[in-house]
C-alpha cells in the first residue's frame, strides 16, 4: 500500500539531503571568493557519500518495496541499485574535475552544484512510478545537462552542443508528453501500476493502435535520453563539445537513469499488453549498435569515436531491455556498472591526453605507450573491455546480455544475439585503431606526459575494477539479480 | 599448485615479473626479461615432458584433473584436465613455446629500428601471455574457461605481429585479429546456447521418454536429480547442484545421448544442432584455417617475426582442429555425421587449392604458410572419415605438422637473418656455401612433402588409408596433392640451393650454435616420429579409438 506523505519523507531523505547539499554549494559558490572555491568539490563529495550511506541504511532497515507519496515514487531494490550507481558516477565525475582548460578553476563550484542537482534528477528517474514523476525526472536531468553541455563559455563547439541538445531535448520531451497523454486517455490514470492494470489483456483494434502510438511516442523520449537510434543525433556533437569530465558523466549517469526508467516504464506499460514491443525494441537495439559502430569506424577524433561507441553501447544495453526478463534486466544493471568503470576510464584518458600535449585526434595518441606507459596500458584495458574481450569485465557484461537473449529463445532473439556479436567484432576495428596508435605507431614527439596525482589514482581504480570484475563477478551478479527481482513483475 | 595449473599460470606469473622488471635500469631490464621468459618457458617445457611421462594412456577419462568452482551462480568452474588428445597438444605447445623463446634471442639482440629497442620486456611479456592462453585452451574442460583462454590468445598475438612484425605488420595484425574475433563471437553464441539447452527440463524429460536407456546411462554418469527443486541438473566439483552446466565432458555425454538433437527450430527455421554446429564449425575453421576463411594466415605468417610464425604454425592452427574435435565431433556427433561429406569437400579444397597456390609463390615464407593450409586439410579429411586410422592420422598430423612447420619457419628465418629477403628466385647455389643449412632445409622439405621415414609421412598415410573406405573419391582427389607438394618443394629447393651461386651470397655463414639448438631438437623428433610413431600413437590411440566407437555408435 502507498505510504502517506509524512511517512514517505523518511524514504525520501537521500533526495532531500542532496537538494540541500546542492543549494548549499550554490550559495557557497556565490559567497566565497574565487580562490576558495576548490573545497566545494570535496564538500559535494562528502554530501554524496553521506547520501549514499543514508540510502543504504534506509534500504537495510526497510522491508519489502515501498510506494511513496501516494504511489508517485517507488522505493525498491531496483531504484536503490540505480541510485547508488548514479551517485557513484557523480562522485567520479567530481573527482575527475581537475581544474584545467576544460573546467576553469573559478567555476568548479558551479560544476559541483549542478552535478549534485543532477543526482536528484537521476534519483527521481530511477524511482519514478508515475507518469508525472517520469516527466519531472527526465526534465530535471535534461535541463541541467543542457547547462553542463554548454559549460565552456566562449567555446563555439560547446555552445553548438548545448543548443543542439536543447532543441533535440525539447522536441523529445514534447513528443514523450504527447505519448503520455494518450496513455492517460486510454487508462484514466497516471500511475504506472494503474495503467498496467487498465491496459492488460486484449484492447481491441483501436485500443491497440492507440497504445502502439503511445509506445512509439514514449520511446522517443526515453530513446533520446539513452541516445538510441534514431534519436541519437545529438550525442556525438554534445559528447564532443562538452567538457570531457561531463561527457564521461553524461555517457554513464543519465544513461543509467534512463535505462532504470525505461525498464520500469516499459515492463509496467506494455508488459501486460499483446503489443510487439519487444520486437520494436529489438529492431531499435540492432539499429543503434550497428549505426553507432559503423559511424565510429572512420572517426579521427578519439572523443567523437568514443561518443559513437557510447551510442553503440546503448544498443547492447537495449538488448537486455528487449529480452524483458529478470535475467535481461539484471544484465543491463550489471553492464551499466561495468560500463561506468570502463567508459569513465576511457574519457579520463582522453582528458589526460588533451591536457598534456594537445588534442583529441587519433594522431595525438601515437606512441602514447612510450610517452605515458601507465595511461596507455589502462586505456588499452578500457578499450578491449569495451570490445568485450575476456578476461575483462566488458566481456562478462556482454556475455550476460547475450545469454539473456538466447535464454529467451526464438529466432528473433537469437538473430539479435548474432547481430550483437558481429557488432562486437566490428567494434574491435576502431578500438584497435586507438590501441594501434598507442602501441604500434611511434610518437611524433617523445615527451613524456606527467599528470596530476588524481589521474593515475582514478585510472588505477577504473582499470583495477575492470580487471577484477572480469574474473570475480559472482558477488556483483548476485546483487544485480536481487535488484532485478526486486523490480518484480507488474 | 597442481601440475596443469603450473603449466598454465607460470607464464602469466612470468609476464607479471617481466612487467615489474621494467622498473629496472634499461640494460638490466632487457636481460632480466629475457632470462625470465627463457626460464619460464623451459620450466613449462620440462613440466610438459613430465606430464607426458606420467600420463597413463590406458586409463579412462581425464587425468591431472583440477576442479574448483569459479562462478557459482552460473555453474562455471575452473576445471582442467588432459586426455590423450589434449596431452599431445599440450606437450607440443610447451615444446614449441620453448623453441620459439630460444629463437627469439637473435631477434632481441639484433639492431632494432628506433623506438622499438626499448620494448624487449613488452615482447617477452606478450610471448609469455600467449603461452598461458595456448596451454589453457588445451587443458580447459569448462566451456566458459575454454572461451576465456581462447580469447586471451588474441591480444598478445595482435601485438606480437603488430609491433614486432615486418613491413605490412599493422595490416596483418588487425586482419588476424578481426578474422579470429569474428569467428569466436559465433563460438560465444554456441557456448551460451549449449549451456542453456543443457538444463532444458522439457528436453531432458523428452529424452527420458524417447530413449530411457541412454537417459539411464546419463543419470549414472552425469545427470543429477535435485530433490529441492525437483529438476534435473549437474553437480559441480564441490558437490553443489547447478541446473545448467558449462562442463565440456557433460556436454559431450548428453550430446552423445542425443539431448541436443531433440531441440527443435532455433534460428531462421533451422534446428538447434544444425545452427550450433555451423557456428562452431565456422569459429574453428577460421583458426584452422579452412578455405574460404584462410586469407588471414599468409599475411599473418609473412609479417610475423620468425618465432611468432613458429608458434602460429606450430600451435595456434592446431586449436581449430582441437576445438572441432572437442565441440563439433564430441558434443554434436549426429550433426557431424550429417555434415561429414561437406567437411570432406572443404578438406579436399584446402589440400588441393592451397597446394596449387604454393606452386605460384615467390616468397619462401608465403610458400610455407600456404603449405600449412594444405596440410591442415589432411587433418580435416581424417576427421571427416571418422575411422580409427583416419582419426589417429588427423590428430597425429597435428603433432607432426606442429614439429615440421616450426622447423620450416625457423630455417627460412635463418636465411632471412642473413640475406634480409625471402625471394625464392633471389638465391641459387646456396648448397655450396651453406652445406649444413642445406641439409636441414632439405630434411624439413622432405618431411613436409611426406617422405617415408620422416614424421609427415606417417600421419598422411594414416589419414589417406583411414579415409579411403568411407570417402573414396575425396581421398583419391586428395592424393593428387602428394604430387603437387613434391613439385613445389623440390622446385623451391632447386631454385634456392642448386644451380649457379648468386655471387652476392658468397660470404654467408653457416648455422650458428644457437640456431642449431633450435633446429636439431625438431629434426631429431621428426626422425623419431617418422621411424617410430608408436611413441605418440600409443599416447593418443586408446582414448581416440574409444571416442570413434562412441561417435559411430550414436
Amino acid at each position: 500500500m502507498a505510504l502517506t506523505n509524512s511517512d514517505s519523507l523518511r524514504f525520501f531523505a537521500p533526495e532531500l539531503l542532496l537538494t540541500a547539499g546542492a543549494v548549499v554549494v550554490f550559495l557557497a559558490d556565490l559567497l566565497l571568493s574565487k580562490a576558495k572555491r576548490r573545497p566545494l568539490i570535496l564538500t559535494s563529495l562528502a554530501v554524496l557519500f553521506a547520501v549514499g550511506a543514508v540510502l543504504l541504511t534506509i534500504h537495510a532497515s526497510a522491508n519489502a518495496p515501498q510506494s511513496l507519496f501516494g504511489g508517485l515514487l517507488a522505493f525498491d531494490g531496483w531504484a536503490v541499485a540505480f541510485k547508488l550507481l548514479c551517485f557513484t558516477a557523480t562522485a567520479f565525475a567530481l573527482l575527475m574535475a581537475t581544474p584545467g582548460p576544460e573546467l576553469p578553476k573559478e567555476r568548479t563550484g558551479d560544476y559541483a552544484a549542478i552535478l549534485l542537482a543532477l543526482s536528484v534528477g537521476m534519483s527521481l528517474m530511477a524511482s519514478a512510478n508515475d507518469l508525472l514523476m517520469v516527466s519531472l525526472g527526465v526534465e530535471l536531468v535534461s535541463l541541467l545537462s543542457y547547462g553542463l553541455a554548454g559549460f565552456k563559455k566562449g567555446a563555439r563547439r560547446s555552445a553548438e552542443a548545448a543548443l543542439k541538445y536543447v532543441v533535440y531535448g525539447g522536441v523529445a520531451s514534447g513528443v514523450m508528453l504527447f505519448g503520455m497523454s494518450y496513455l492517460y486517455g486510454l487508462s484514466g490514470t497516471t500511475s504506472l501500476g494503474g495503467i498496467h492494470a487498465a491496459l492488460t489483456g486484449d484492447l481491441g483494434r483501436a485500443g491497440s493502435l492507440a497504445l502502439l502510438t503511445a509506445l512509439v511516442l514514449v520511446l522517443a523520449g526515453v530513446g533520446f535520453k539513452v541516445a538510441a537510434v534514431p534519436w541519437h543525433m545529438w550525442a556525438p556533437d554534445v559528447y564532443e563539445g562538452a567538457p570531457t569530465p561531463f561527457t564521461a558523466f553524461l555517457s554513464v549517469g543519465p544513461k543509467a537513469a534512463g535505462f532504470a526508467l525505461a525498464i520500469r516504464l516499459f515492463s509496467a506499460l506494455f508488459g501486460g499488453s499483446n503489443l510487439p514491443w519487444a520486437e520494436v525494441l529489438g529492431v531499435i537495439a540492432a539499429a543503434t549498435m550497428t549505426v553507432g559502430n559503423l559511424a565510429a569506424l572512420n572517426q579521427t577524433s578519439v572523443k567523437r569515436m568514443l561518443a559513437w561507441s557510447s551510442v553503440a553501447h546503448a544498443g547492447y544495453l537495449l538488448l537486455g531491455v528487449c529480452a524483458g526478463t529478470a535475467a535481461g534486466h539484471s544484465a543491463v544493471l550489471f553492464y551499466l556498472v561495468v560500463y561506468l568503470f570502463m567508459n569513465l576510464g576511457a574519457f579520463l584518458v582522453v582528458d589526460a591526453v588533451a591536457r598534456r600535449g594537445g588534442g583529441e585526434r587519433l594522431a595525438d595518441y601515437k606512441g602514447l605507450s612510450s610517452r605515458a606507459p601507465a595511461v596507455a596500458l589502462s586505456f588499452a584495458i578500457f578499450l578491449f573491455s569495451l570490445t568485450g574481450l575476456p578476461p575483462l569485465a566488458g566481456f562478462v557484461g556482454k556475455f550476460q546480455l547475450f545469454k539473456a537473449l538466447i535464454d529467451r529463445g526464438g529466432g528473433f532473439f537469437v538473430g539479435l544475439a548474432v547481430i550483437a556479436v558481429l557488432n562486437s567484432a566490428v567494434s574491435l576495428y576502431y578500438y584497435a585503431r586507438i590501441a594501434r596508435a598507442m602501441y604500434l605507431d611511434s610518437s611524433t614527439d617523445g615527451e613524456r606526459i606527467t599528470l596530476p596525482a588524481t589521474y593515475p589514482f582514478l585510472l588505477g581504480i577504473f582499470a583495477g575494477a575492470v580487471v577484477v570484475l572480469g574474473v570475480a563477478f559472482d558477488g556483483l551478479r548476485g546483487a544485480t539479480d536481487a535488484a532485478a527481482r526486486a523490480l518484480g513483475a507488474y | 599448485m597442481k601440475l596443469l595449473s603450473a603449466i598454465v599460470f607460470l607464464p602469466l606469473l612470468g609476464a607479471a615479473l617481466v612487467t615489474l622488471s621494467s622498473l629496472l635500469p634499461a640494460r638490466l631490464r632487457d636481460n632480466a626479461s629475457r632470462a625470465i621468459a627463457l626460464i619460464v618457458s623451459a620450466v613449462c617445457c620440462a613440466l610438459g615432458i613430465y606430464v607426458w611421462l606420467t600420463f597413463d594412456p590406458h586409463a579412462a577419462g581425464m587425468q591431472f584433473v583440477e576442479r574448483v568452482t569459479w562462478i557459482r551462480s552460473l555453474g562455471v568452474e575452473y576445471f582442467v584436465g588432459v586426455d590423450g588428445l589434449s596431452v599431445s597438444l599440450l606437450i607440443l605447445s610447451t615444446l614449441i613455446s620453448f623453441i620459439a623463446t630460444l629463437a627469439s634471442m637473435p631477434f632481441w639482440s639484433r639492431e632494432q629500428p628506433t623506438g622499438l629497442a626499448q620494448k624487449i620486456p613488452g615482447y617477452c611479456a606478450m610471448l609469455l601471455l600467449l603461452q598461458t592462453g595456448m596451454s589453457g585452451t588445451f587443458v580447459a574442460l569448462d566451456g566458459f574457461l575454454f572461451f576465456v583462454f581462447w580469447e586471451v590468445m588474441l591480444l598478445p598475438m595482435y601485438f606480437l605481429i603488430g609491433i614486432w612484425g615486418g613491413q605490412r605488420r599493422e595490416y596483418a595484425a588487425i586482419k588476424f585479429f578481426l578474422y579470429t574475433l569474428a569467428g569466436s563471437v559465433l563460438l560465444l553464441i554456441a557456448i551460451i546456447a549449449l549451456y542453456q539447452k543443457s538444463g532444458d527440463q522439457s528436453l531432458l524429460n523428452r529424452l527420458a521418454e524417447q530413449s530411457p536407456q541412454a537417459f539411464q546411462r546419463l543419470v549414472e554418469s552425469t545427470l543429477h536429480h535435485d530433490a529441492a527443486t525437483g529438476s534435473w541438473g549437474y553437480l559441480l566439483g564441490d558437490g553443489t547442484f547447478s541446473d545448467k552446466t558449462f562442463n565440456l565432458l557433460a556436454w559431450a555425454r548428453t550430446g552423445q545421448a542425443g539431448l541436443f538433437d531433440l531441440a527443435g527450430a532455433f534460428f531462421l527455421g533451422f534446428t538447434f544442432v544444425k545452427v550450433i554446429w555451423v557456428f562452431l564449425f565456422i569459429a574453428f575453421a577460421v583458426k584452422v584455417p579452412m578455405f574460404p576463411f584462410h586469407t588471414w594466415l599468409p599475411d599473418a605468417h609473412v609479417e610475423a617475426p620468425t618465432p611468432i610464425s613458429v608458434i602460429l604454425a606450430g600451435v595456434l592452427l592446431k586449436m581449430g582442429i582441437y576445438g572441432m574435435l572437442r565441440f563439433n565431433w564430441a558434443v554434436l556427433p549426429a550433426a557431424t555425421l550429417n555434415y561429414q561429406r561437406v567437411v570432406a569437400v572443404f578438406a579436399v579444397i584446402n589440400i588441393l587449392y592451397a597446394g596449387l597456390i604454393c606452386l605460384a609463390q615467390k616468397d619462401l615464407k608465403r610458400l610455407i604458410a600456404y603449405s600449412s593450409v594444405s596440410h591442415m586439410g589432411f587433418s580435416l579429411l581424417g576427421m571427416a572419415a571418422m575411422t580409427d586410422a583416419g582419426m589417429s592420422g588427423a590428430v597425429l598430423n597435428l603433432f607432426t605438422h606442429g614439429l615440421i612447420s616450426p622447423l620450416l619457419f625457423l630455417v627460412v628465418g635463418v636465411l632471412y637473418d642473413r640475406a634480409h629477403h625471402r625471394e625464392i628466385d633471389g638465391f641459387g647455389g646456396l648448397a655450396r656455401v651453406l652445406p649444413e643449412y642445406t641439409g636441414v632445409m632439405a630434411l624439413a622439405f622432405f618431411a613436409s612433402l611426406g617422405l617415408p621415414g620422416l614424421a609427415g609421412f606417417v600421419s598422411e598415410f594414416l589419414v589417406l588409408s583411414g579415409s579411403f573406405a568411407p570417402l573414396p573419391w575425396h581421398t583419391a582427389l586428395a592424393t593428387i596433392s602428394v604430387v603437387i607438394t613434391a613439385a613445389y618443394y623440390l622446385w623451391a629447393l632447386q631454385r634456392v640451393f642448386l644451380g649457379p651461386l648468386n655471387p652476392k651470397y658468397q660470404g654467408l655463414g653457416d648455422l650458428s650454435w644457437r640456431e642449431r639448438l633450435t633446429l636439431y631438437p625438431l629434426v631429431a623428433l621428426i626422425i623419431l616420429f617418422g621411424v617410430y610413431p608408436a611413441v605418440m600413437l600409443g599416447l593418443i590411440d586408446p582414448g581416440l579409438h574409444e571416442f570413434v566407437r562412441t561417435l559411430t555408435a550414436s
